[in-house]
C-alpha cells in the first residue's frame, strides 16, 4: 500500500516505515480523508479545514494484541491484573522495578495519531495557553511536545525527548487548539513511550515517580494506621529526607489521612439509604475522598440522597490522573481493568457514574476511551459524569436553590481546576450558588494553580510549581473570602500550601445549601 | 429540560461575546456555550471594521470554463482594491449588496463598535472618531483599522516623531531591520530604524511570548539584572539609531517592540520601560501567538461575567435536539461523548467560518453543522475559486445568510427558524480578509442578533 502524501514536511516525516506498512485500518481511512481534503484542487485554496481531530481518535495504548516490534522487549504477563477489593489489597508488586515489565508501546498498537498532527495549522494557540512553558526555560511546550515529536518520531532512530516529562498534563492545550489537535493524547503517547523504553527503570527519579503515581498503593497502608501515618509525615526532617532519598518536595505538607475513610463509613452507615430503580448513580469517589477528605464523598451521598437518587459504591482503584501524567500507562492500565469491570456492572444496573474529582471524571471520559482498548470502555465514558454537573443536567438545581439562605454568611475563593475547564465545567460552582443567599464564591482567575497532580510534589519541579500558583495565590488573598474551594484534591492541596486557607469541594457547599 | 436560559449562543469569539451581552443587557437571561477556548487569543487584537473595498468584479471578463491550475496567470485582471479608507462608513455603500453591512445598516456597525469601547475601556483607542487609524503590524505593512490597543497608540503611522523598531537576535520571526525598511518603503511621515538588541538571549531560542510577558510581569532577574532594567539597557545604546532626511542622526521619541511587553502587568512594563528610554514605548501587533489577543480576551470575558452571562467552554454543540413549529427547542451539547440538550427561547449561531469550524467543507459542498442552516454555494465546486489569488474567491463570501434583524434565511430568503440567528463568521457576504472587516462584521451581526434573539425570547 502507499501512502499519501500532501506536502514536504509528512513525506519526509513518512520516511521508510516498514512497521507501520502492516498497520492497515487507519491508513486506509487517512486516503480518503486526504483526497477530500485536498485532492480537487491542487492548486486553489482548498476551504477545508484539517480533517480529523481529537474527536475521531482510535484508542492508542492496547498492550494485548498486534505485532511486537524489533527493538522493544517482548512481552511477559502483567504482574497483577487481578481485580481485587477496593479497600486495599497489595499492589507491592508493582512497585518493584524489577518486577515490572515493559510492554510493546505503541509501535505495535493502532494508533495512529497523525491525522491529528497534520490538522495542526501551527497557530501557537497551544504554546501561549501552556502554563508550564510560561515559567520553565527547557520546556519547549505543547505543540512541540505533540504534533511536531509526533513527526520528526516516524523517523526510526528518534528517541523521545525527555522534556516530555516536564509536562503536567493539565490538558490546557486541548482546550486552545482550534483544531480539535489531539494534543494531550500524544503527550500521554510519548510519556509512556519515554518511560517504558528511554528511562532508566533504576533510576530515583523513575521510582520515586512510581511512587508518586501509585499514591493510592501509600494511602490505602497510611489509612490503616492514619495516626501514625500523619505523625510520621510531620516528623521534623522526614520530608528532607523524602527529598533527598527521592526527590520529593521538601518543602510540602504531606495530607492527612482521615481516622474514618470513606468506604469504612460507607460500610458502617449500612450503605445506600435510598432505594431507587428509577434514579441510581454509582459513585466514583477516587483514592483522594476515600482516604483523605472523606467529608467530599460523605456530602456526595447525602445530596444526592436528598435529591432520590440510589447511590452505588462499586470496588475500585485510581483513575489513573496521575499515572497518565508520569507515563506509567501499564499501572494506569491494570486500574482501569478494575474500574471498568466494576462500572459497567452498575451501569447494566441502571447507574450513571459519578465522580467528585474533576480529574477522575476527565480520566474516565476521555483518557479511558483514547489510551485503552478495554471491553466497555466506551459505556463508562458515556456514562460519567462530575457530581454537580449531574444535578445540573438533571435536576432543577436553580428552582432548588432560589432563595436559600446560607445560616453563616461565608465567602469562598474558587479556583476552577484546569481539567474542570476541559470538559466544560469551570463555570459551574459560580454560577450554581449565586442565587444563594450568604454564599459568595469569588473566581480567582483562569490561572493554573500549578501543582498538576503529582507535578508540584517533585523536587525539581517545586520551584515552578509555586511560580505557576504564584497569580492564583495572589488572587486568593485579594479575594474577600479567607476558604478556598475547587473541585481538585491536588488543587485544594496547592491553594492550602501557598496560602493556608482551609478548602472546602462544591458538594459540602450545597450539602449545607440543601440542607441535606 | 434542566438547562435552560433564554437565550443560548453558540460560540466564543468576538461575535458571541458580542451577542451575549448585547442580549444580557436586554434584560435576557443568557448562556454561552463554546467549544474551545476564545479565538481571541489568535487575533492580533486589533479591531478592523473596514479597510478596503475590494473590487468584485475582474477589470476583464473571466475566462469561460474551469480554472487553469498553475497556469501563469495575469495578475492585472482585477482591479486594486479601492483604500486603505479614510473612513469606513462613507465606504459602506460602495459593497456588494449581500455584504451584512448593506443588510444591517451602517448604524448596526457604530452602535457595535460603541458596544466594543464601553467593555474595552481604557485599555483601547480610536472611539474618538468615526475614521480609521493606521497602525503597523508586525509584515512591515501599515493597515487601516477602527480600534486598537492603548499599547499600541504611540505607534500610529500618522504620528512624525521618529521611531526605533526593536527585535531580538533570538527571536528569528521579528527582524527589526527589514520591518523598517519596508515601513519607509510604504511612506510613513516618520524617520524610522530598526535595531535587533540582545535580551531575548537569556530564555530558550524558541521562548514563548508569554515566558516573556511573565518575566517582564514579575520583573524576573536576568542574569542578575530585573528584567525591565535589562530590556532598557539592551535597547539604550540604539536610540539615536534613526537618520533624518539630511542624513542627521536624531534621538527617537518612540520605541517599538514585538508585543510581549507584559500580561498582567503591562501598563506598568511599558511606563517603566518610557521612563528608563526617555521615550513612548508601544507594541507592535502581531500574531498568533498574541497577547494582545490574550489580553483583550480576558477583558471581554470579565465583561461577560459583569453581564450576568453564563458561560462554559470545552464542548461543541453538535446539532438540533428538538424543534417544532419553525422553532428550534433545545440544541444537543456534547459532554465527551453523552449528548446533552440545552434549551433556550432563541439561539445565536456565532460559530465563526470556515477556519473557526463554523462552517463544514467536503466533496460535496460547504455546510453549517450545528443548525444545518442554508449557506449559499454554487453547485459546481470549480466555481467556488477564480484563478488569480487576489481575486474575488467565492468561497471567502460563503456562509449563512441574514435578513435585517438578523435572523439566519433558508434558501427562499425566509427565517429558517423563528427563534435562530447568526452573527459574525459565520454569517457570509463578506470577504473579511481582503476588506479588513472581520471584527467589524463581528460587532455588527453580534450587537442585532444578540438583541433581536432577547427580544424574541423575553417577549
Ligand atoms: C489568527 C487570527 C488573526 C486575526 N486578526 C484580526 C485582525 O487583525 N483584525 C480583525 O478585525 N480581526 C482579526 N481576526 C478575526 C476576529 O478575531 C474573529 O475571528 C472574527 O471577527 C470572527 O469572529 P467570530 O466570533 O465570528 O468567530 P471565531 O473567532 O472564528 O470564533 C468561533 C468560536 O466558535 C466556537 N465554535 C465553533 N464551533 C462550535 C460548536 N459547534 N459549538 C460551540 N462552539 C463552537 C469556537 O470554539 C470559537 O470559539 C483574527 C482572527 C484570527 C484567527
Ligand atoms: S498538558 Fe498542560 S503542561 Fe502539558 S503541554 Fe499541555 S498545556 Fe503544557
Ligand atoms: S493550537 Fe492546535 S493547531 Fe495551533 S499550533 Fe497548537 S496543535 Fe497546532
Amino acid at each position: 500500500m502507499t501512502r499519501h502524501t500532501d506536502d514536504g514536511e509528512t513525506e519526509e516525516a513518512n520516511g521508510p516505515d516498514e512497521k507501520r506498512e502492516g498497520v492497515d485500518g487507519p491508513d486506509e481511512k487517512r486516503e480518503d480523508a486526504d483526497g477530500s481534503t485536498t485532492g480537487a484542487a491542487p492548486s486553489s485554496p482548498a476551504p477545508g479545514v484539517p480533517e480529523a481531530g481529537r474527536d475521531e481518535q482510535p484508542s492508542i495504548f492496547v498492550p494485548d494484541d498486534g505485532e511486537v516490534p524489533e527493538g522493544t522487549p517482548s512481552e511477559r504477563p502483567a504482574t497483577d491484573g487481578g481485580v481485587e477489593s477496593a479497600a486495599g489489597g497489595s499492589d507491592s508488586a508493582d512497585l518493584d522495578p524489577d518486577a515490572y515489565d515493559p510492554v510493546d508501546v505503541f509501535p505495535g498498537g493502532d494508533l495512529d495519531l497523525r491525522e491529528g498532527a497534520d490538522s495542526c495549522y501551527k497557530c501557537t494557540s497551544c504554546d501561549t495557553s501552556c502554563p508550564v512553558a510560561e515559567v520553565d526555560d527547557e520546556f519547549p511546550g505543547p505543540k512541540f511536545q505533540g504534533p511536531e515529536q509526533w513527526r520528526l518520531k516516524r523517523k526510526d532512530d528518534h528517541d523521545i525527548d525527555e522534556s516530555i516529562t516536564s509536562c503536567s498534563n493539565c490538558m490546557r492545550c486541548d482546550d486552545a487548539c482550534p483544531s480539535s489537535v489531539p494534543l494531550s493524547q500524544m503527550h500521554n503517547e510519548a510519556r509512556g513511550q519515554f518511560v517504558e523504553s528511554q528511562m532508566e527503570k533504576l533510576s530515583r527519579e523513575y521510582i520515586r515517580n512510581r511512587i508518586l503515581s501509585n499514591y493510592r498503593f501509600f494511602a490505602s497502608i497510611a489509612s490503616k494506621v492514619p495516626r501514625l501515618a500523619n505523625a510520621a509525615t510531620k516528623i521534623p526532617g522526614a520530608m528532607k529526607v523524602g527529598e533527598k532519598l527521592l526527590g520529593i518536595a521538601g518543602d510540602r505538607e504531606f495530607p492527612d489521612f482521615a481516622t474514618q475513610t470513606f468506604r469504612e463509613w460507607w460500610k458502617a452507615r449500612g450503605g445506600a439509604q435510598v432505594e431507587n430503580p428509577d434514579k441510581r448513580v454509582a459513585y466514583f469517589h477516587g483514592c483522594y475522598s476515600n482516604y483523605n477528605t472523606p467529608e467530599v464523598g460523605k456530602a456526595m451521598v447525602r445530596v444526592y440522597e436528598h435529591f432520590g437518587y440510589e447511590v452505588m459504591v462499586p470496588p475500585q482503584k485510581c483513575s489513573g490522573t496521575p499515572m497518565f501524567a508520569n507515563g506509567m500507562l501499564k499501572d494506569a492500565r491494570r486500574h482501569a481493568e478494575t474500574n471498568v469491570e466494576n462500572l459497567v456492572e452498575a451501569i447494566g444496573e441502571g447507574a450513571d457514574v459519578i465522580a467528585s474529582c474533576t480529574s477522575c471524571s476527565l480520566s474516565l471520559r476521555q483518557e479511558y476511551p483514547e489510551l485503552f482498548d478495554i471491553h466497555g470502555i466506551e459505556d463508562v465514558s458515556e456514562h460519567t459524569y462530575e457530581a454537580l454537573e449531574y444535578l445540573r443536567i438533571n435536576e432543577d438545581l436553580e428552582a432548588e436553590l432560589a432563595g436559600t439562605e446560607l445560616a453563616d454568611e461565608q465567602s469562598f475563593a474558587y479556583h476552577a481546576p484546569c481539567h474542570a475547564r476541559n470538559q466544560g465545567l469551570d463555570r459551574q460552582a459560580v454560577e450554581t450558588f449565586r442565587d444563594v443567599d450568604g454564599v459568595e464564591l469569588e473566581d480567582v482567575g483562569d490561572s493554573c494553580s500549578g501543582i498538576s497532580g503529582t507535578y508540584g510534589w517533585k523536587e525539581e519541579k517545586y520551584e515552578k510549581s509555586m511560580e505557576i500558583g504564584a497569580e492564583m495565590f495572589e488572587h486568593m488573598e485579594d479575594a474577600e473570602g479567607d476558604v478556598g474551594m475547587t473541585e481538585c484534591p491536588t488543587c485544594a492541596m496547592q491553594m492550602e500550601h501557598g496560602t493556608g486557607y482551609e478548602v472546602e469541594h462544591p458538594l459540602q457547599l450545597l450539602e449545607d445549601a440543601v440542607g441535606a | 429540560m434542566a438547562i435552560d436560559s433564554d437565550v443560548l449562543v453558540v460560540g466564543g469569539g468576538l461575535a458571541a461575546v458580542t451577542s451575549a451581552v448585547a442580549a444580557a443587557r436586554e434584560g435576557a437571561d443568557v448562556r454561552l456555550v463554546s467549544h474551545k477556548a476564545s479565538t481571541l487569543r489568535q487575533a492580533s487584537g486589533l479591531i478592523d471594521a473596514l479597510g478596503y473595498v475590494p473590487a468584485t468584479e475582474p477589470a476583464t471578463p473571466l475566462r469561460d470554463g474551469p480554472p487553469t491550475a498553475g497556469r501563469e496567470l495575469d495578475r492585472d485582471e482585477w482591479p486594486d482594491p479601492e483604500g486603505p479608507l479614510a473612513d469606513p462608513f462613507e465606504a459602506i455603500d460602495g459593497l456588494p449588496e449581500s455584504h451584512p453591512y448593506r443588510i444591517l445598516g451602517a448604524d448596526a456597525l457604530r452602535e457595535g463598535l460603541a458596544l466594543f469601547d464601553d467593555l474595552a475601556g481604557d485599555a483601547y483607542r480610536g472611539g474618538h472618531t468615526d475614521r480609521n487609524a493606521l497602525l503597523p503590524t508586525f509584515g512591515g505593512s501599515v493597515k487601516p483599522t477602527a480600534r486598537y490597543p492603548a499599547a499600541a497608540e504611540a505607534g500610529l503611522a500618522s504620528d512624525d516623531r521618529p521611531a526605533l523598531i526593536v527585535g531580538f537576535r533570538s527571536l528569528t520571526e521579528y527582524d527589526a531591520r527589514a520591518f523598517a525598511g519596508r515601513l519607509e518603503a510604504a511612506g510613513v511621515p516618520f524617520d524610522v530604524a530598526g535595531a535587533e538588541v540582545e535580551f531575548a538571549e537569556a530564555f530558550r531560542a524558541d521562548a514563548k511570548v508569554t515566558r516573556l510577558a511573565k518575566a517582564l510581569d514579575h520583573d524576573e532577574a536576568i542574569d542578575g539584572v530585573p528584567a525591565r532594567e535589562a530590556l532598557a539597557k539592551a535597547v539604550a545604546p540604539h536610540l539615536h539609531d534613526a537618520v533624518d532626511e539630511a542624513g542627521g542622526v536624531e534621538r527617537v521619541e518612540r520605541v517599538g517592540f514585538p508585543a510581549f511587553l507584559g500580561d498582567q502587568e503591562g501598563d506598568e512594563v511599558r511606563a517603566e520601560l518610557a521612563d528608563r528610554l526617555g521615550a513612548d514605548v508601544f507594541e507592535i501587533p502581531m500574531g498568533p501567538p498574541s497577547l494582545p489577543g490574550l489580553r483583550l480576551e480576558d477583558r471581554l470575558y470579565d465583561a461577560l461575567d459583569d453581564a450576568g452571562v453564563r458561560f462554559e467552554t470545552g464542548n461543541p454543540v453538535v446539532g438540533v435536539e428538538t424543534a417544532a413549529d419553525g422553532r428550534v427547542e433545545a440544541v444537543a451539547v456534547d459532554k465527551k461523548g453523552r449528548e446533552t440538550p440545552y434549551g433556550a427561547d432563541a439561539f445565536v449561531l456565532a460559530t465563526g467560518g470556515l477556519v473557526g469550524k463554523g462552517l463544514d467543507s467536503d466533496r460535496e459542498g460547504v455546510r453549517e453543522p450545528v443548525f444545518d442552516l442554508h449557506v449559499p454555494q454554487p453547485a459546481d465546486r470549480y466555481e467556488w475559486f477564480v484563478d488569480d489569488a487576489f481575486g474575488d474567491q467565492p468561497y471567502a463570501r460563503f456562509g449563512v445568510r441574514i435578513g435585517g434583524d438578523g435572523r439566519a434565511l433558508n434558501a427562499e430568503g425566509e427565517p429558517e427558524y423563528d427563534n435562530v440567528f447568526a452573527a459574525g463568521g459565520v454569517v457570509g457576504g463578506a470577504d473579511a480578509a481582503r476588506e479588513k472587516s472581520a471584527s467589524g462584521v463581528s460587532l455588527a451581526t453580534g450587537i442585532v442578533a444578540g438583541r433581536e434573539a432577547a427580544t424574541e425570547a423575553t417577549q
